[in-house]
């Protein structure tokens, strides 16, 4: 048993030393109280409402969602709106489809099945509009920056002027937790921006924290399943390895030694 | 390797072990004479038995819905991640099951070297170890390289231009192993390919490493030849059986736990960007479990000697069996070698947290004291320790007390928590 706790310290050591060289951050990053995080996280229903809203009036106008289609909108974990709900929001945008039977593209309203429609064409007529700077595809990336929803929290609420000595060219914008603090992307957030149909007050903290949860959510449709399935697992180990100590007790109590 | 012949009691039983002799092997499987004083480090055999396997039925599933393909690979991940039917929770076992594989042949191989496994008559089983090891290493790095992200891309190109500090040769190797110009397609399919074959050259190779072990038996804690079966020993069912099992059940609890709570902790957050030929991450760094060997790489100026010191590292290894001129096998009766094992212990720890660090000023430092300590290690200290060190004594058998011994059980009792 004593090798088995020290067994137990060295692997909690090592999976620090771990997390601790990967969170090698440099700005201390706002914190919100993320409902997602804790062990039965799960997401805050109106907030990824909310979060969509933001994204289809603020973000989508550069940023795309290449791996989301309208359908995922209605899933249970998501914002869970409503089939007659998400059937509107799909038919509000136009989709290209075709080639029809006279070998042409046509344009109709979009379904349920279909991909969220993208701002640009490709990633070149996306750089073309944009100075240069290419707009990255919103799906998963909160997984893909360190800090990840801590850091786009942050960098949404970063804005600021810049610090004496800091010249800017034309197009580049001052933020206090982004890389190298030099940013593309002129600030989306302000307070008002948009109009929340369910009353909440759109200030940039309230926007920035449901946009946030939407793109936890986007990068992580499954995390709600996960933290249930998980919380059984677990559950389900612990117990089966308790039974199984005590088989080994009295399996063991047959030999003249210690297990 | 039990003494008596073994007859099936059915007549169909019989009949068939007559002609494959199957049931033989199963009986010598159930009766095989353990130590009965191996302690919980001995899991891990099992252990990373239940991950190769955990590994190949994840892989399968998982290979039946990638795609292979520079323009598709990354798309293929995020559709198992986001349409497959529990593809997220496959994906997350296969990902998090390499670091846990890697986490368990880590403790593994220390294991061997504080126990003196390694030395006569298991050089063999060492040996064949090492190529586990190696094969795994292969297997992860072009496994990391399938998502095609970009630390997926800038690792392969990274890692493939070692080949080309080879003198004259080397540009032509690294051609050759991209299947191009640069990497591209052409070594995505091949790497894909390469990384479905190893884990079953490897499942081989536990096998013979296993068959290897059952020739002169386990070691065991005091380091001791036993007789087998004796009062020493145990058959292998159900008390090994049931002892494996539960450091199974604690391992599988930690593994949940990555799995379900923190299964993106131990990758890199680029590569979920999609890999990108034009854009160079900031850090080109491996995964965690290839960082000690990555910061000896990059400690030495010389890129040809940084890749012959990366590769002697691991080769060093071959040589253990015959670096180590100790008889005494056990680190218990060994007061200095213990000393240096947990100096060697600590030192490949801080080659591994240098290896995550940027390659300059101290760390640099740092990693190059480091990487010289590592070799004299095995060149130098563990030589002429060999020689040089007062050993306890060592006792005649698990069960019997030493005869007049300097040494008291109490002393190993409270050392190693073993009982008579």
């Amino acid at each position: 048993m004593k090798n088995l706790i020290k067994l137990i310290t060295i692997l909690a050591l090592v999976s620090l030393t771990i997390s601790h060289s990967n969170a090698a951050e440099k700005v201390e990053l706002l914190n919100a109280d993320w409902s997602f995080k804790k062990l039965f996280g799960k997401f805050d229903r109106r907030s990824l409402q909310r979060g969509y809203q933001i994204y289809t009036e603020v973000c989508s106008s550069c940023h795309s969602m290449k791996y989301l289609s309208y359908r995922n909108l209605t899933e249970k974990g998501g914002p869970e709106f409503t089939e007659e709900q998400a059937k509107a929001i799909a038919a509000s945008f136009e989709v290209k489809d075709g080639p029809n039977a006279d070998g042409e593209m046509f344009v109709r309203p979009g379904k349920l099945s279909d991909k969220f429609v993208k701002p640009y064409e490709n990633v070149k007529a996306a750089q073309a509009a944009n100075g240069g700077a290419y707009p990255p595809d919103m799906s998963v990336l909160i997984k893909a920056r360190s800090g990840g929803a801590n850091y786009i929290y942050s960098l949404l609420q970063g804005y600021e002027d810049p610090p004496a000595g800091v010249t800017l060219d034309e197009g580049v914008h001052y933020n206090k937790y982004m890389y190298g603090n030099k940013i593309k992307m002129t600030n989306p957030l302000s307070d008002g921006i948009v109009t929340y149909s369910d009353g909440t007050e759109a200030t940039v903290a309230q926007m920035s924290k449901d946009i946030t949860t939407f793109l936890m959510w986007t990068a992580e449709p499954h995390l709600e399943a996960r933290h249930k399935m998980g919380f059984k697992a677990i559950i389900y180990l612990i117990i089966l390895t308790i039974l199984v100590y005590f088989s080994m007790k009295k399996i063991w109590s047959r030999v003249e030694s210690e297990v | 390797m039990s003494d008596h012949e073994y007859t099936p009691k059915s007549k169909v039983g019989k009949w068939f072990n007559d002609r494959l002799p199957i049931l033989t092997l199963a009986n010598h499987l159930t009766d095989y004479p353990t130590p009965k004083n191996l302690n919980y480090w001995w899991t891990f055999g099992g252990i990373l038995t239940f991950c190769l396997i955990t590994q190949i039925v994840t892989g399968l599933t998982l290979a039946m819905h990638y795609i292979a393909h520079a323009d598709m690979a990354f798309e293929s991940v995020e559709h198992i991640m986001r349409n497959v039917n529990y593809g997220w929770l496959i994906r997350y076992i296969h990902a998090n099951g390499a670091s846990m594989f890697f986490l368990a042949v880590y403790i593994h191989i220390f294991r061997s070297l504080f126990y003196g496994s390694y030395k006569s008559p298991r050089e063999i089983i060492w040996i064949i170890g090492i190529i586990i090891y190696l094969l795994m290493m292969a297997s992860a790095f072009m496994g990391y390289v399938l998502p095609w992200g970009q630390m997926s891309f800038w690792g392969a190109t990274v890692i493939t231009n070692i080949f080309s500090a080879i003198p004259l040769v080397g540009e032509g190797i690294v051609t050759w192993l991209w299947g191009g110009y640069s990497v591209d397609n052409p070594t995505l399919t091949r790497f894909f390919t390469l990384h479905y074959l190893i884990p079953f050259l490897i499942l081989g190779l536990v096998v013979l490493h296993i068959w290897a072990l059952h020739v002169p038996g386990n070691n065991n804690p005091i380091g001791i030849d036993i007789k087998k079966p004796s009062k020493d020993t145990v058959p292998f069912h159900p008390y090994i059986v049931i002892k494996d099992g539960f450091a199974l059940l604690m391992f599988m609890i930690v593994f949940a736990f990555f799995v379900f709570y923190a299964p993106n902790i131990l990758g890199h957050p680029d590569n979920y960007i999609e890999a990108n030929p034009m854009v160079t991450p900031a850090h080109i760094v491996p995964e965690w479990y290839l960082l000690p060997f990555y910061a000896i790489l990059r400690s030495v100026p010389d890129k040809l000697f940084g890749v012959v010191a990366m590769l002697s590292s691991i080769f060093i290894l071959v040589l253990l069996p015959w670096l180590d001129t100790s008889k005494i096998r056990s680190a218990v009766f060994r007061p200095l070698y213990k000393q240096f094992y947990w100096i060697l212990l600590a030192d490949v720890l801080i080659l591994g947290y240098i290896g995550a660090m940027p390659a300059e000023g101290l760390y640099l430092l740092i990693a190059r004291v480091a990487t010289t300590y590592y070799f004299l290690h095995f060149l130098v200290i563990l030589p002429v320790l060999g020689f040089k060190e007062k050993t306890l004594q060592v006792p005649l058998s698990i069960t019997e007390p030493v005869l007049g011994g300097s040494l008291n059980l109490a002393t190993i009792k409270n050392k190693e928590s073993f009982d008579k």
